[in-house]
């Protein structure tokens, strides 16, 4: 539905996205996920046309869009966006905000849509009330209502949910997901925000200086980073140094892990990550477990209550710091020292920085 | 389809700023600049005037009137700049501040002087107070015969002017105050201060910048005002232009006169404007938040006596006494003269607002457009112009176009063309020179206005397939229709105000209300200058409805 290839753009000489290559399938929710600055929103700007692109082409459907010799102007592109701070037309009504986008409709067939979509959104009650008189919550629903309306063949949302608080931010996120699902959206959302990536999209692409680290499934890309930077900005863990003992065998303060040893183990690919390579090993906060009877002892140095349970950051004997999720019972006072396990069913090592390939 | 640049191009990355960047400015950028010459030749022609210095003239006005006008001036700004500041801080801090019986009215009926010019508060003060004027009549006739001071003097010219000009303190000032909400000074209580230190050492400091830009404006209306100063017979650089034009008929030596004055405005005005970069901080605490202070019983009636005494002097007894004098002269002067004369105001105003808003709508689009510091700087020369006073717009503005003028005419007479002026006899003058004048006063309200039709806003009409032309009709004037609608209200006022640009560039038969209240009043015909007034007065209380709902809604 969505494909890009090989998309390039720079502002002067300073190239603001790379080679940046994806696709998304009818119906699929994709996410563009990285630190402000990362250039995710130029490539929202691009898709929608507001922004011609330097190399590479952007196809809608089966049209391409945007190449370096064309560029279809954004109100020939069908497609819908929601903005950041919403842009709703302040001296229309919510339904004339709908409705703005269904210009060749007749007057029933556009009461009908703006109904549809208003009962779809949950706005029924603030059919004739103005932007101002809205929550921050409903505008952001009167944007999406407004984006969908028009039945474009591609959502764009713009860090859709920044302007709200928490508690609202991840209710939205459900109801927004619900709704793309009903209306059978194939959407591009970009926010900065994993939590939101994570509970809205089917497939993500974690951004970094303009290029595509990794594009997955949230899953893979918190237990399969494809690189250092994917792994820090993606969750939370400690590196660890290793030593490759095989191809199956790492060896860590904490014992040895068992796994498959990618052999790109590196994002720059050395390839030769073979015996006795030092590598840096990932561990998320679930791979360490308290356990009173383990000789492996760690001192407390910080603790944060998260309610169900605590996130202990543990001082190794070697001084090597890792965190630790434990169940909220388990309640220990920081510099006391307490038995942990690994729990790690597989491997995610990176060469280490510096080290040289033997 | 082949990329298309228009709309577009605006997205791409800005040109960089400099010599070169005027090169790569385009359409936008031209119209700008063509709108910031309006303001820029009439300035550069006065100062030309030195390169064709009248020595005669020139010694003459050395030699006798300008240590006159300097002191003259220098006076009326020290006493002006004086009163606004005490009536006008004074005022805003015991309304936005302090509750007192009466505060809620006052606090917009201070603002009411703002509706009456000047010129029309000084020949009532004058019929008011002179030696014949009922009060002297009656206190003679009552304790004999006494000595009291006159107020035709240079008193009396500053108590008339400071006390129409403290509005603009007064509205700025109490802005301040009720935005910075009582946190500060709660803050300041909490850390030991008494309520008058905590005004002293935290709220008149942290208003400072707002009340210095209120003062500004009201010093450049006194070095402005030309009637006023008029009907006192208190010479300063306006009525010397003005003398100098139409008494000696040199306008070089008016052109001179006008360059001294321009040099003391734009010293105000850059101070203006250099105190507005310092109106940041604002936002301390919410003023919904706060709550007055409870004066004691004694100074609330103080507080009390002080504001009606102010607007008493200032509104209320002025507008009786013209009224009452309007009635009088009614029975006589309401006859198609003063139809004809209220026509022309009208008609007039109108057209000067409808320019007015329309090239205020062009410069705020080309700063949309061709956004950076160089159209920035552009749209500050091009609305510079509200610190000009009429007198010297009006000597430069005519000068080029009489230039034009003469050229069309040889122009015409190779073609057997007979007569003697072509633009010179029109409205295109005092047109050009209201334009000038009174473009910021457009340009503020549809400037702010079009700030917020953000791009996302222009984005996401796009995306849902407007066009251009559309897009203009459908989001951005059904947006910019109430700021376009305030900036025309307050044009159109300010020109029904003005005297000196209509005195002095108006064609033959072009009398309006304000050139009548002129020829009245210097006859001394007070009673035939009050009927025009109250008509000008009425206009004058349009915008001040709206400051006054604007002030309102701020401590709701």
């Amino acid at each position: 539905m969505l494909k890009l290839d090989q998309v390039s753009q720079a502002y002067g000489s300073r190239e603001v996205v790379k080679n940046l290559s994806f696709n998304l399938l009818p119906g699929q929710i994709g996410c563009l996920l990285g630190p402000s600055g990362c250039g995710k929103t130029t490539v929202l700007r691009c898709i929608a046309g507001f922004e011609p692109v330097a190399a590479g082409l952007i196809a809608i459907g089966n049209e391409t869009v945007s190449s370096p010799a064309r560029l279809t102007p954004p109100e020939k592109r069908r497609i819908g966006m929601v903005f950041q701070d919403y842009a709703l037309f302040p001296h229309l009504s919510v339904t004339g905000n709908i409705a703005f986008g269904l210009g060749a409709l007749g007057k029933q067939e556009k009461q009908e849509r703006v109904d549809e979509l208003l009962a779809l959104t949950g706005l029924l009650d603030t059919a004739n009330k103005y932007p101002h008189q809205l929550s921050g919550g409903q505008q952001q629903r009167v944007a999406l209502a407004r984006a969908l309306a028009p039945r474009p063949r591609l959502l764009l949302m713009d860090e859709p949910f920044s302007n709200l608080d928490v508690e609202l931010r991840e209710r939205l996120t459900q109801e927004v997901r619900d709704i793309l699902r009903r209306e059978g959206m194939t959407a591009l959302i970009v926010t900065h925000d994993q939590n939101e990536a994570f509970a809205l999209a089917d497939v993500v692409g974690v951004m970094h200086e303009g290029a595509i680290q990794q594009w997955d499934t949230p899953y893979n890309l918190y237990h399969q980073p494809a690189n250092r930077f994917v792994a820090d900005f993606v969750g939370q863990g400690a590196f660890l140094p290793g030593l490759v003992l095989n191809n199956e065998m790492v060896e860590i303060e904490l014992g040895v892990l068992h796994g498959v040893i990618p052999t790109d183990c590196d994002a720059t690919g050395c390839g030769q990550c073979v015996l006795d390579c030092c590598v840096d090993v990932l561990l998320r906060p679930d791979d360490i477990v308290h356990d009173d009877d383990s000789l492996l002892q760690a001192e407390i140095e910080n603790k944060a209550f998260r309610g169900a349970d605590f996130l202990y950051t543990l001082k190794l004997p070697s001084g090597a710091r890792v965190l630790s999720l434990v169940p909220s019972h388990h309640d220990h006072a920081i510099g006391e020292h307490i038995g942990i396990k690994l729990a790690a069913d597989h491997v995610v090592a990176f060469r280490r920085a510096g080290a040289n390939a033997p | 389809m082949p990329a298309k640049p228009s709309v577009l191009s605006a997205r791409t990355p800005a040109p960089p700023a400099g010599v070169f960047a005027f090169a790569r400015i385009g359409g936008w950028g031209g119209l700008a600049l063509a709108i910031a010459l309006l303001t820029v030749i009439p300035v550069a022609v006065i100062f030309s005037a030195w390169l064709t210095p009248e020595a005669d003239i020139l010694g003459h006005l050395a030699e006798f009137v300008l240590p006159e006008l300097l002191s003259n001036t220098f006076w009326l700004l020290l006493g002006v700049g004086l009163g606004v500041t005490i009536l006008g801080v004074s005022l805003a801090w015991l309304t936005a501040m302090c509750e007192f019986p009466g505060r809620k009215f006052f606090s917009w009926a201070l603002l009411l002087p703002l509706a009456m010019p000047a010129y029309v508060l000084a020949f009532v003060m004058i019929g008011l107070l002179d030696y014949t004027g009922p009060l002297q009549t009656w206190l003679r006739e009552a304790f004999g015969p006494m000595k009291l001071p006159q107020i035709r003097s240079r008193g009396g010219v500053i108590l008339v002017m400071a006390l129409a000009l403290y509005p603009y303190v007064y509205l700025i000032a109490r802005n301040a105050f009720l935005s910075q909400g009582r946190a500060a000074l709660e803050a300041a209580q909490s850390l030991g201060l008494n309520r008058w230190q905590g005004f002293r050492r935290v709220a008149l400091p942290m208003a400072r910048p707002w009340i210095a830009a209120g003062l500004m404006l009201a010093l450049m209306e006194t070095l402005a005002d030309f009637g006023t100063v008029a009907i006192f017979n208190y010479d300063t650089f306006t009525t010397a232009i003005y003398k100098a034009w139409f008494s000696l008929f040199s306008l070089s030596a008016a052109s001179q006169l006008s360059s001294i004055l321009i040099l003391l405005v734009l010293v105000l005005a850059l101070a203006e404007q250099r105190t507005r970069s310092h109106m940041k901080y604002s936002g301390v605490g919410r003023a919904a938040s706060h709550r007055r202070i409870r004066l004691a019983r004694g100074q609330a009636l103080g507080a009390t006596l002080y504001a009606s005494l102010v607007f008493g002097i200032a509104f209320l007894v002025p507008l009786i006494q013209l009224l009452l004098w309007a009635k009088g002269a009614a029975a006589t002067d309401l006859d198609s003269r003063y139809w004809e004369f209220l026509r022309n105001s009208l008609g007039l105003s109108a057209l000067g607002a409808a320019i007015v808003c329309a090239l205020a709508l062009l410069l705020a689009y080309a700063g949309r457009q061709r956004p950076g510091p160089l159209m920035q700087l552009v749209q500050r020369i091009a609305t510079i112009g509200y610190a000009f006073p009429g007198t010297v717009l009006a000597v430069g503005i005519f000068i080029p176009v009489a230039w034009l003028d003469n050229v069309i005419i040889d122009l015409l007479k190779t073609q057997g063309w007979q007569g003697t002026e072509v633009l010179k006899g029109t409205l295109l003058v005092m047109l050009l020179a209201y334009a000038v004048r009174f473009l910021a006063v457009g340009f503020g309200p549809v400037d702010s206005g079009l700030q917020r039709v953000t791009r996302n806003i222009d984005e996401a009409a796009r995306v849902m397939g407007t066009g251009t032309l559309s897009l203009l009709s459908r989001v951005h004037l059904p947006m910019l229709k109430a700021s376009l609608f305030t900036a025309a209200a307050l044009a159109f006022v300010d020109i029904m105000k003005e005297m000196p640009i209509t005195l002095m560039t108006r064609p033959f038969g072009w009398d309006t209300l304000a050139v009548r209240v002129f020829e009245m009043t210097a006859e001394g015909e007070w009673e035939r200058a009050a009927l025009p007034s109250v008509a000008i007065i009425l206009a004058g209380l349009v915008p001040i409805i709206f400051l006054a709902g604007r002030g309102d809604n701020t401590h709701a």
